[in-house]
């Protein structure tokens, strides 16, 4: 990994193609969480605001051991703490790390207006360029998993950025250097995948867990964060993550199809209405009301 | 209104009021602001309108508070207006003729009053778009205060407001065809108010009879 990593392969609101697209093979890079193993002591929080030199913002305690009930625009990192009873009584208490999921198709690209305003690089991680964001809040409804935030003051928007800068350098993001038990793995995707599916086997075959698996959800062509969960086939167990998630389909729809048929609509509209004037042209000539009857009295 | 006072000198009559001048102009000029830096934002081919009008930022700022200066003059043009503009039997006759009024033939068309089906439709266009644009506008305005469990708001917000936007600008150049370039005279009833005799007895023969005849003595 170098700096040629940060190479940009999407641009939002980009007219035409992208420069440099294709022009380099690169890896993608992923972190990987391994849920069953954390055990909450928010060292990849603390380090998260360390090395963004984030500014520190009010706790909130809502009866549980999180920070706070949600990520915030200067707050990119949460661990999420749930109790769950399972069937036969006992108590799993649920940890997870919440942040920006690096999808491979991010909803908050596909929707953002602002040409150059949210960028994949070609190792995959989807990093917001606050210079060009313009504060319209559409890659806010754009993502499944709720994670760009507004700073109110500046209406610009922020998220993880999965610590492009130093990855771009070659070393590991904040929070995977902080992680005490080494739940948290950071290389290229193919890698990870292999890892997680190693420790999901494991959990399966030796540690009672037989739903153990990895979240890596296709609808939006695979996330550059994984997790291993005890249980993958609920995941909204672990403070609501989303089972199926997928781009709205209204925001499809409105940035897809709607986009080409409103546009065709304008142009023949347009089209329309010149040639109505060129085949029929006015209703009538100036010349017919002025003058003519000038100085009539009805 | 429909009295001899609308009965100018030099043969015109006053067609429209300073006040329905003032909030037609308030509602145009903030409509074409909302159209252009709206299309920047729909279209990255198009964004280029966003930095003609002072960049991304000011636009995205600026647009939702001309979007309620839009909605404020809708409004008043609903109060001014809804009532001339109901469907009269008149207009159903209207429609059936559409073919003559598209082919320019207007003397074949049945006599319109202050208003013609057309118009009416326009009118009752722009006031529906008016009110669903203001709605998921409010919502685009602040998605970051709609909460989670209410995110089917902005999913709907952000498909009704580009769909009504686009059913809106084409009313608005089907509105400044007709205006500008089609019915000569109309514009500058926009602009100064009046309209010659031969303009309201050609387009709005109805209306121009309630006018005279309420007007038994003729105004020097």
């Amino acid at each position: 990994m170098s700096q040629e990593t940060l190479r940009i392969q999407k641009i939002s609101g980009h007219a035409g193609t992208v420069p440099g697209e294709d022009a380099q093979r690169e890896f993608t890079v992923c972190k990987l969480i391994d849920a069953t193993t954390c055990i909450g002591c928010k060292a990849c929080e603390v380090a998260c605001m360390e090395w963004n030199d984030l500014p520190f913002g009010e706790t909130v305690f809502d009866n549980t051991y999180q920070t706070m009930p949600e990520t915030r625009w200067n707050f990119w990192n949460l661990i999420l703490f749930n109790e769950h009873e399972r069937e036969d009584g006992t108590l799993m208490w649920l940890m997870r790390k919440h942040q920006c999921m690096h999808c491979a198709e991010p909803g908050c690209l596909a929707a953002c207006p602002s040409d150059g305003a949210i960028v994949q690089y070609t190792n995959g991680i989807v990093d917001f360029q606050q210079e060009h964001c313009i504060g319209c809040g559409y890659c806010i409804t754009g993502c499944p998993f709720d994670i760009p935030k507004m700073n109110p003051k500046t209406n610009r928007v922020f998220k993880c950025t999965l610590c492009a800068d130093r990855v771009g350098e070659g070393l590991e993001p904040a929070c995977i250097k902080a992680c005490p038990t080494g739940c948290l793995h950071f290389g290229s995707k193919e890698d990870m995948k292999v890892l997680a599916e190693g420790r999901a086997k494991q959990l399966r075959d030796h540690s009672n867990f037989p739903n153990a698996g990895v979240y890596d959800p296709p609808g939006v062509g695979g996330t550059g964060v994984m997790y291993v969960l005890h249980d993958a086939t609920q995941p909204e167990l672990y403070g609501g993550l989303p089972k199926d998630p997928s781009i709205p389909w209204t925001v499809k729809l409105w940035k897809g199809p709607l986009k080409w048929l409103g546009n065709l609509a304008m142009v023949g509209g347009l089209i329309g209405l010149f040639v109505h004037y060129l085949r029929f042209g006015p209703k009538s000539r100036e010349e017919e009301f002025e003058g003519k009857h000038e100085g009539e009295r009805p | 209104m429909s009295t001899r006072e609308q009965l100018l000198p030099y043969g015109r009559i006053l067609r429209y009021q300073l006040h329905e001048r003032l909030t037609h102009w308030a509602a145009a000029l903030s409509f074409i602001y909302l159209m252009l830096t709206g299309l920047a934002f729909y279209s990255p081919w198009l964004f280029w309108l966003a930095i003609a009008f002072g960049g991304g930022q000011i636009s995205r700022t600026l647009h939702p508070w001309a979007g309620l200066i839009f909605a404020g003059a809708v409004l008043y043009m609903y109060v001014m207006w809804a009532r001339q503009m109901r469907t009269t039997a008149a207009d159903k006759a209207w429609w059936s003729s559409i073919g003559h009024y598209i082919r320019n033939e207007d003397d074949q068309m049945p006599p319109a009053g202050r208003y013609n089906a057309g118009q009416k439709l326009l009118f009752w266009g722009f006031v529906v778009c008016g009110l669903l644009l203001l709605l998921s506008g409010l919502i685009l305005w602040f998605p970051e205060y709609i909460p989670w469990n209410l995110r089917f708001l902005r999913y709907l917000a952000v498909l009704v407001h580009a769909s009504s936007a686009l059913l809106a600008i084409g009313f608005f150049m089907i509105h400044v065809y007709m205006s500008v370039f089609a019915e000569r005279g109309a514009f500058g009833s926009v602009i100064r108010g009046d309209v010659s005799i031969a303009f309201a007895k050609r387009y709005h023969p109805g209306w121009y009879k309630e006018i005279v005849g309420q007007s038994s003595t003729p105004r020097k």
